[in-house]
């Protein structure tokens, strides 16, 4: 088998279970006792485990391996989750992580799981004091299997009867032990494989450790079943071997404890039913491997919701569907010029179609940001317990769409911003209790749409931004001379911590304070063509608040069209648009303007400012007006026809053309033609 | 182009026409050759800037390659094809008046612009190539792109 081909595939998946570990563990932290949680941490381990012994990555499966063992014992009840266990099994999902990592970037760097190994069979031995309560249960438990395991089992009266009534009808009841190779890395399906075997020869009445036990993997390296057959010994043996990765199998008839008269005569009525216990057998025995089954099917649905897809896919196909998009408009062409009524009714068929179809591709590169921000909750335990400050972090509106591209490269200036705010914004917590604040800090993230941007915001209720110390450090620094920090607003001045090399905090912490975040941040998110502000108030907090345009986003918008040219208009700055008559305008030194209830709007001619000859404006007595609101303020846009509302993804014009003056972007038409966004901002001058 | 061999010496061309001028440029940032298609006009854009075309569902900026150059407009013919160029990541179309052949000169005989400065602005060129008896004007797509120097915005 080809690794290289997964290779792929299991970093993202790995990378997908270690973020559900991430915040399954989280939920386990405040909730240790949910068995839920338990269990999908359970699986992400599991599946971990087994993902990269499929592929060779002993050290990974080494380690998950015994984290199960431990999430095991809290799955049964036998341990109680408490800090300490949290903390280390945060410690090996942390270890997990990097050995992903150094998988993903092929370097050899030796990671030590020994310490982690160590302290999880500590764990599991119950050893950590916090532990010891359970202490006793657990080893009984463990000797018992450890007793269990290589000697032949005890079956117990039923058991007998069973065998005995089998006797009679001419079966034999043999004891099976398998060894299975040492270093066999799917124990679990090893041994699916012998009891399924076992059972096409014949009845399976007793496996030690059970069949649970086995499917997860709760056994050394032998097991034994006993299993009531008309096969004979070298049949089973043989039929066990043909499975791979097995040591050694040993048959054994079965001798049953001698049979008083009694219990004979007991086995005499029970002949009349073996059937009937062999099937209540056969049922609890097909009922773990169901739920095992139906398990793995949950495990397969949810997975199953998504599909990855390569970016460069998506790239292309949408360049298809463009393609598609264009030649049909040459078909309506070819309709219209010969005429021909059938094509025509067929095209307009196909023109919704394709625009849906293209509609359907534009939105699949759309991604919520909740994949960014589920990272987060982690970073931000890590850092309150690290800066021992409480905090509680509250995050909003994670199903905003953004671009793929944007996601990606937004999750460091959020990083850089909540540091920040949990590092210097919120105060610890005896000096929020003397303010008479809550002692637990509030960090907020926050996405939705705005008009036609993203707002993401990171908002603290800690000690704000003091702007004297601000300037009094820009001055120190040298960025501004004394007068220029006089004469600084308060709120321009909290806006010096944008420049480059600029950090308030007087000593660097490992968190923040080296002077090279907020810099970074804004550059970074700068590039991605948005903008960053911040706003302060002292002791009640501070907002960061990241604009980001909707390059490649989908919005609403009005279409619009100026002598030949379709222009789009945001949706989220229109208000209304309303029709009126050349008398309805009025001048104000030289202004037009019009009065709409009550309002004066100045009135923008689209045609004029965007400096294309305007063919029918001049004489028409009706004109169309499109009201938009530009921050606080209106103003009215006159176009020569509304077109109609519609769906439009953002494009870029290119470096070429960035920058263009009341030009936000461009689009294409369901028809393949390219229309420009305007920016309504730039309107008014 | 008798022989088909490449050696290091020599360039392969992407040959143009503009009126009654030959021009080449470099194939190796020619991406595609296009019939002329729908245009839309950029308000506020540099005057050479013919306008934006839909490329397979990407916006691609369109430059009339004769203005830019000075050159005398021309209708548009059955010729007429948009070149699609890549410099430094921007993509970008130039109107050419047709592609005529893709062809092989040896690097040698090409002469720096300084020597042969012609009507044209000499900044847009990278040299003059000599083909037996054609001369192709090979063009400096890093200076039509304005790159290097700012876009003026109108």
């Amino acid at each position: 088998m080809d690794i290289n081909q997964y290779m792929g595939m299991f970093l993202e998946e790995s990378r997908e279970h270690l973020q559900a570990l991430n915040s399954c563990l989280l939920d386990l932290e405040n909730d240790p006792g949910n068995l839920t949680v338990l269990d999908e941490i359970f699986r992400s381990a599991h599946t971990i485990k087994g993902m990269s012994a499929t592929m060779g990555f002993t050290t990974i499966a080494e380690l998950t391996h015994e984290m199960e063992n431990v999430l095991d014992l809290l799955r049964k009840g036998t341990l109680r989750a408490n800090d300490d266990i949290t903390d280390i099994l945060f410690k090996c999902v942390d270890t997990l992580e990097q050995l992903v990592e150094s998988v993903a970037s092929n370097s050899d760097t030796a990671i030590e799981i020994k310490p982690l190994i160590a302290k999880l069979t500590a764990i599991a031995k119950g050893e950590l004091p916090s532990v010891a309560e359970q202490h006793s249960a657990q080893t009984a438990t463990t000797q018992e299997t450890e007793a269990s395991s290589g000697e032949p089992s005890d079956l117990d009266d039923m058991e007998i009867n069973v065998v005995a009534a089998a006797r009679k009808q001419g079966l034999e009841c043999y004891e099976v032990q398998v060894s299975l190779r040492l270093g066999c890395l799917l124990k679990s399906a090893r041994a699916y494989m012998v009891m399924n075997a076992l059972e096409e020869l014949g009845e399976v009445i007793k496996s030690v450790p059970t069949v649970e036990e086995l499917e997860k993997e709760n056994f050394d390296n032998t097991f034994q079943v006993s299993i009531v057959t008309s096969a004979d010994a070298e049949n089973i043996e043989a039929a066990v071997l043909s499975i791979s990765e097995i040591e050694k199998v040993d048959v054994v008839p079965v001798i049953i404890p001698e049979i008083t008269e009694k219990s004979a005569a007991v086995a005499d009525i029970q002949a009349e039913k073996p059937i009937v216990s062999n099937l209540d057998n056969k049922v609890a025995i097909d009922k773990p491997a169901k739920q095992a089954a139906s398990e793995h099917n949950d495990k397969k649905h949810k997975s199953g919701q998504s599909v990855r897809v390569d970016i460069d896919k998506l790239d292309s196909l949408l360049n298809l569907v463009g393609e598609l998009v264009i030649n049909k408009t040459r078909l309506e062409q070819i309709g219209l010029t010969h005429r021909l009524a059938d094509l025509i009714e067929t095209m307009e068929q196909m023109d919704r179609v394709t625009t849906d179809l293209q509609a359907v591709v534009m939105k699949v590169r759309m991604v919520p940001v909740g994949q960014v921000f589920n990272r987060f909750p982690r970073m931000v335990r890590d850092l309150s317990r690290e800066l021992n400050k409480e905090i509680n972090l509250i995050i909003q509106g994670e199903e905003t769409e953004l671009d793929r591209t944007v996601i990606d490269e937004i999750g460091d200036p959020l990083v850089h911003l909540l540091r920040n705010s949990i590092d210097h914004g919120i105060e610890h917590p005896a000096e929020r209790q003397a303010k008479g604040k809550n002692p637990v800090g509030e960090v907020r993230l926050i996405a939705r749409h705005e008009g036609n941007n993203v707002i993401i915001m990171v908002e603290d209720d800690g000690k704000g931004i003091n702007a004297d110390i601000i300037k009094q450090k820009a001055v120190d620094k040298g960025m501004i001379t004394q007068a220029e920090a006089d004469k600084l607003e308060p709120a321009e001045a909290v806006r010096l911590v944008f420049l480059a090399g600029f950090s308030t905090a007087d000593t660097v912490t490992d968190v923040s304070g080296r002077g090279v975040g907020m810099d970074a941040v804004k550059t970074k998110i700068e590039e991605l063509g948005g903008m960053v502000d911040v706003e302060t108030k002292i002791d009640e907090g501070s907002r960061f608040k990241i604009r980001l345009p909707l390059t490649l986003a989908i919005i609403q918008a009005l279409l619009v069209k100026v002598s030949e040219e379709i222009y789009a208009i945001p949706l989220g700055s229109i208000d209304s648009t309303i029709n009126i008559t050349s008398q309805d305008i009025k001048t104000i030194q030289n202004q037009e303007a019009i009065l709409l209830r009550g309002q004066i709007i100045p009135i923008v001619r689209l045609a004029k400012v965007l400096n294309v000859s305007n063919t029918c404006q001049q004489n028409q007595e009706e004109l169309f007006v499109v009201i938009v609101h530009i921050g606080e303020n209106r103003a009215g846009i006159i176009v020569d026809t509304l077109i109609g509302q519609q769906e439009i993804v953002i494009k870029s014009m290119g470096k070429l053309l960035a920058g263009i003056k009341a030009i936000a972007g461009a689009t294409i038409l369901g028809n393949g033609q390219v229309a420009l966004i305007l920016d309504v901002g730039a309107l008014k001058q | 182009m008798s022989e088909l061999t490449y050696s290091g010496n020599e360039i392969q061309l992407v040959v143009f026409k503009l009126g009654r001028e030959e021009y080449g440029v470099t194939i190796l940032q020619v991406q595609e050759i296009k019939r002329i298609t729908e245009i839309t006009r950029v308000p506020h854009s540099p005057d050479y800037i013919k306008g934006v075309m839909n490329l397979r569902g990407s916006v691609l900026p369109v430059i009339d390659l004769k203005k830019r150059l000075n050159l005398p407009p021309e209708e548009y013919t059955d010729d007429t094809r948009i070149i699609i160029i890549k410099v430094e990541d921007i993509n970008v179309g130039m109107i050419v008046d047709a592609v005529s052949e893709v062809t092989t000169i040896d690097q040698n005989n090409i002469e720096p612009p300084q020597t042969v400065v012609g009507g044209i602005a000499a900044d847009y060129l990278s040299g003059i190539g000599k083909l037996e008896n054609r001369l192709l004007i090979l063009l400096n797509a890093d200076a039509i792109l304005g790159i290097g120097q700012e876009v003026k915005a109108s």
